[in-house]
């Protein structure tokens, strides 16, 4: 391995020497607060310059020495059949994974260890998340060596004593499966219309009320404000002031545009998935690049999903259920924003099928649709007697037409969810507006509950879950024969497979 | 398996587990009412007679109908488990999905001689199914059966 590596008794490695550098920047950024504090804080305050001069340097100091003894007691060593870590100065913390327990090794980099050239190795362990085992900072060659070696001695391909030397990083034989260009992504991004950076903006305008000029959230303040410099505002005329609002919603929408624009730039800048022999490999980011493997037969289902708006222009996204999702963050993607054509050759790569002509398709009870609809016209139906009791009319009205609208919405539920199950697969379609098609192999489900309420069991429907390893799967009201009859067949499937061909 | 064939009960004593658990829980609320009757607020008797023919009644109904509401089946390859009087929950765990498996007892359920058996699978919903009130032999020797599939099975 590289010199930056410090080889040491008994396997034990350390990260990068440069390493240390990375992660004292990185934690920079928790200093700039306490900074800004001392600098506040001794406003005002004899001798401050001499006092902000002293206190500065101090906390830089105690920043980069921090991570420097972090990286000094942190080592880790690639055993025979387990990958272990060692921390801690004081209370030491000593971790082993075996391999067989490590779901997946990802690669991430943020933006100041990608100036450095350098990358964090995750093993996902699917322990939930919070305890994975993390190797921060070493070269992108070493990381890529370790995924490597890792991949390598969980699969037993190598035996351990090949593994040192740094001779595992064979370069696989890659075949793109999607990527997007800028004029896609540049079109994604119009489709991520997103105001969030007013709620931002509102949030930080809470924190730091203060530092402004004026009382931004008490309306006598706006309302002399208008009065007096801003009185010239109220004196436009009606054309005027329609023209104001215009401009102001096209402003809106132009920062909408602008945000979704920019967050789909950042998350999938230059995003390729490729199809390699360990599975399927996803690279994408602009300031934080990550790189993830996701063996294919790891897969438990997949799932196409699409929005309101987009689906009239053709755009779906197809993302991958699959054991390792420990985080929530760590979605599996692999196709953001493509056409159906695009989707389908991904989809057999992962050796699903997608529905076609002859999937037999089946609707959920009627009933239950009727009794969600019942549900939701009810409440609104009180209220709106309630209120004509009263004599707001107009407002019962109001309520009568949600109610109206609440109904409709069940009916338009009820037309567009299906379900369809053939010898291998799942299929369910939920959604009216923005349908989405879940696909599962059967013999990967992990159990089948039927549940009833009351109201269902006399009315004969139930939902029909599945447990499905990393994600959920259910049909909901459907009739209480069918779920039986599926779940039957599916525990058929499960029981009569040939474990010793299955994987995990 | 079928879904029409008979469920296997749970042991009896299952009932008086229920019982004391729901004893525990209306405690409380006779305590309350007695305190309530002492202020004497109201005539003799208007807090303390309902609730404590209302605790009665939770006490007598309650557990047998929870009891018989639950109960399992033990298959080939698969287990069973039927439980609730509302809303009824009624779930198939294959033994080959079987990650690993617990026999849990309970300082009540260790008087009367009951185990619990949880079967941990990987899935996200029904990540462990439990069936409790089960005699401490049945469980142990349901453990060893599935245990022996779970193992043959990831071979």
């Amino acid at each position: 391995m590289s010199a930056a590596t410090g080889q040491q008794a008994g396997g034990w490695r350390r990260t990068s020497a440069l390493g240390f550098l990375v992660r004292g920047i990185v934690a920079l950024r928790n200093v700039v607060l306490p900074i800004v504090a001392v600098i506040f804080g001794s406003r005002g305050a004899d001798k401050a310059g001499l006092f902000v001069a002293a206190a500065i340097p101090a906390i830089l100091i105690i920043t980069f020495l921090s991570a420097y003894i972090r990286w000094r007691h942190f080592r880790y060593r690639i055993g025979e059949d387990d990958i272990s870590v060692e921390s801690g100065l004081l209370s030491r913390a000593a971790r082993s994974v075996p391999y067989e327990r490590i779901q997946d090794v990802s690669l991430e980099q943020a933006l100041v260890p990608r100036l450095f050239g350098m990358v964090e190795v995750k093993f996902e362990t699917g322990a939930g998340g919070k305890d994975e085992v993390k190797i921060a900072y070493v070269s992108e060659a070493e990381g890529a060596a370790l995924r490597e070696t890792v991949r390598a001695r969980k699969d037993g391909e190598i035996s351990p004593d090949a593994g040192e030397g740094g001779a595992v990083a064979e370069p696989e034989q890659a075949q793109a499966l999607f990527a997007m260009d800028l004029p896609r992504l540049l079109t994604f991004g119009l489709f991520e219309f997103s105001l969030i950076v007013f709620a931002v903006l509102a949030g930080a305008a809470q924190q730091f009320d203060f530092l402004l000029p004026f009382e931004i959230w008490d309306p006598d303040a706006w309302g002399d404000l208008l009065a007096g410099p801003g009185d010239w505002l109220v004196h436009l005329g009606i054309a005027a002031q329609a023209i104001g609002i215009m401009l102001a919603a096209a402003v809106l929408g132009f920062v909408g545009l602008a945000t979704g624009v920019a967050r789909t730039a950042l998350r999938d800048w230059d995003f390729r998935l490729e199809q390699t022999p360990k599975g399927l490999r996803r690279r994408r980011g602009l300031l934080t690049r990550t790189d993830v493997v996701m063996p294919l037969h790891r897969v438990q289902a997949l799932k196409i999903a699409t929005g309101i708006v987009r689906r009239h222009f053709g755009w779906h996204d197809l993302s991958v259920i699959s054991l390792a999702q420990d985080a929530k963050s760590a979605s599996h993607v692999v196709v953001p924003f493509g056409t159906m054509e695009e989707i389908a050759p991904v989809v057999a790569t992962t050796g699903f099928t997608l529905p076609d002509d002859r999937t037999d398709w089946h609707r959920p009870s009627a009933k239950h649709r009727f009794d969600r609809a019942l549900f939701s016209v009810a409440p609104m139906a009180v209220l709106g007697i309630g209120l004509a009791a009263f004599g707001y009319f107009w407002f019962a009205a109001g309520a009568g037409l949600a109610g109206a609208v609440l109904a409709f919405r069940q009916h338009f539920l009820w037309l567009h969810d299906r379900h369809a199950m053939d010898a291998r697969q799942l299929y369910i379609r939920r959604g009216w507006l923005a349908p989405r098609l879940d696909i599962a192999s059967r013999v990967k489900l992990q159990s089948v509950e039927v549940a009833q309420g009351p109201i269902a069991r006399r009315r004969g429907y139930a939902d029909l879950v599945f447990g499905l390893a990393g994600g959920s799967l259910a049909m909901h009201g459907i009739p209480l024969e069918d779920a039986l009859a599926i779940r039957a067949a599916v525990l058929d499937s499960i029981a009569g497979v040939d474990f010793s061909r299955l994987p995990e | 398996m079928s879904d029409d064939a008979a469920l296997t009960p749970l042991h009896p004593n299952y009932v008086k587990v229920l019982r004391i658990g729901w004893l525990l829980f209306t405690l409380p609320f006779v305590v309350a009412a007695g305190i309530a009757e002492t202020a004497g607020l109201l005539p003799t008797g208007s807090f303390i007679v309902p609730v404590l023919l209302l605790g009665a009644f939770v006490l007598i109904r309650v557990p047998m109908r929870r009891y018989h509401a639950r109960g399992y089946q033990m298959g080939q390859d698969r287990l069973r488990v039927v439980r609730g009087l509302l809303f009824r929950s009624d779930t198939v765990v294959p033994f080959g999905r079987v990650q690993h498996i617990d026999v849990n007892r309970g300082p009540l359920e260790r008087i009367y001689g009951l185990s619990t058996l949880v079967l941990h699978t990987a899935g996200n919903h029904n990540a462990s199914v439990s069936l409790p009130g089960l005699a401490e032999s049945d469980a142990v020797a349901m453990r060893e059966e599935i245990r022996a599939h779970v193992r043959r099975d990831s071979m």
